[in-house]
């Protein structure tokens, strides 16, 4: 533990401010420049699961951006004294104890919440937002910057998974967060958007249109950097 | 208890709940690892192998153990070190005694740890309360399906190769999109079998 204090200590004295100057910077790139789901292609399975209502996204967003903040916090806190080789296992042994309070939580308070959401609350264990953030950033930064990029992170996904709740709830059932939007005497819903494909459809059109707005500067060679995950 | 016969529980983990296309685990691998059809069979192959293994283990441990003790609540955790176990050792084994097989899925096996299908089949074989001979069939069935999926993914891609697809859309969107058309295909098969 002495290791982490002393590479903790400099960064203290240089007064880590977190909404100003890097602490600004760090929320900005996970929050829209390098959002880990249409930039970083990570943690789809949720975002396409979970999706066919607002409020299961809201929901959703919010487990994971508190589990990603937490495990960030305390792997950063931990990582020098984490071996090497099986950093990996530490990692998980770390978001998984976080993921079970999480689901005890929604078992003991929103039982109804935690049956719809099924499994996928077990599955943020093996979320690549969860893994890849814990990896690539709080591996080698200090405990607080570590939190607020996994605040980041778990924020920018929230967004992105509140956006496609929103699209495929109104065009699935005519509804957000269960107020009807457009009236079922007119509007026909689309069920196929409450259904496994429109998750695909949905996700495909807002990551086509993200990229238009925001190109990725260079084009990923075959397997390469994406595939070190 | 769950009363679907195994050949249905089989078939239905292939077609009809499809891992990938209904469930949507795996996807990170799946969007990743899907350009060439080589690829793609070696991480399959890997996958359906682990998960037939590591969802037959969970089950013995979830029913004979944790769930006598009062214990199911660590169930995840649990589940992930079983599998994270399972394919060291895999890992060293193929290494050990058959460097060939070794170079060929080497490097998947890595990828395998946090492939959230293996972990979600597990976690569906206690929702859904199977027993042992639909575990079994869960397992082989789910692991499968996946290889299906990919392996079809991988051969569209290889052919989009000669296709103009806009820039935009080239790194994940266009991969979506026809995994969207794909899955409305799968759900043609949903009248075959109401399964669970």
């Amino acid at each position: 533990m002495a290791g982490s204090t002393t590479t903790a200590a400099p960064t203290r004295s240089r007064g880590f401010q977190p909404f100003g100057g890097k602490g600004r910077a760090i929320l900005l790139e996970g929050i829209y420049k390098a959002n880990p789901v249409t930039k970083q292609v990570l943690g789809i399975c949720i975002f396409l699961a979970v999706t066919n209502r607002v409020a299961n996204s809201l929901v959703m967003g919010a487990a994971l951006t508190f589990v990603t903040a937490m495990s960030n916090l305390f792997i950063s806190t931990l990582r020098n004294s984490i071996p090497r080789r099986i950093r990996m296992i530490a990692q998980v042994a770390i978001i998984a104890t976080f993921v079970i309070i999480i689901d005890q939580l929604f078992r003991g308070f929103y039982w109804s919440m935690s049956k719809q959401l099924g499994p996928y609350v077990a599955l943020i264990i093996t979320s690549c937002v969860v893994m890849g953030r814990a990896e690539a950033y709080a591996m080698q930064n200090p405990p607080l910057p570590s939190l607020l990029d996994g605040l980041a992170n778990g924020i920018g996904y929230a967004i992105i998974l509140v956006l496609i709740g929103v699209v495929r709830e109104l065009v699935g059932a005519g509804t957000i967060l269960g107020y009807t939007i457009l009236p079922p005497a007119w509007y026909v819903n689309n069920l196929i958007f409450l259904l496994a494909p429109g998750a695909f459809f949905t996700g495909g059109f807002l990551i086509w249109i993200l990229e238009t707005l925001n190109p990725t500067s260079q084009e990923p060679p075959a397997g390469g950097t994406e595939a070190k995950r | 208890m769950n009363l679907t016969p195994v050949w249905a529980v089989f078939l239905g983990s292939i077609f009809t709940n499809n891992i990938l296309f209904a469930s949507f685990l795996g996807m990170c691998s799946f969007l990743v690892c899907s350009n060439r059809i080589s690829t793609a069979i070696g991480l399959g192959s890997a996958v359906t192998f682990v998960m037939f293994f590591t969802t037959i283990i969970n089950f013995l441990i979830y029913r004979y153990i944790l769930v006598p003790l009062g214990l199911d609540f660590v169930s995840f955790i649990i589940f992930i070190a079983v599998i994270a176990a399972f394919v060291q050792f895999l890992e060293m084994f193929v290494e050990r005694f058959s460097p060939e097989l070794y170079y060929a899925l080497g490097i998947f096996l890595p990828l395998i740890t946090v492939n959230c299908a293996i972990l979600g089949a597990s976690l569906f074989m206690v929702i859904r309360n199977y027993d042992f001979g639909q575990t079994v069939f869960y397992g082989l069935g789910a692991g499968l399906g996946w290889f299906l999926a990919i392996a079809l993914m991988a051969g569209l891609r290889e052919r989009m190769g000669y296709s103009n697809v806009p820039v935009a859309l080239r790194r994940t969107g266009i991969i979506m999109l026809m995994a969207g058309v794909i899955a409305m295909t799968f759900m043609g098969f949903t009248g075959m079998l109401s399964t669970q």
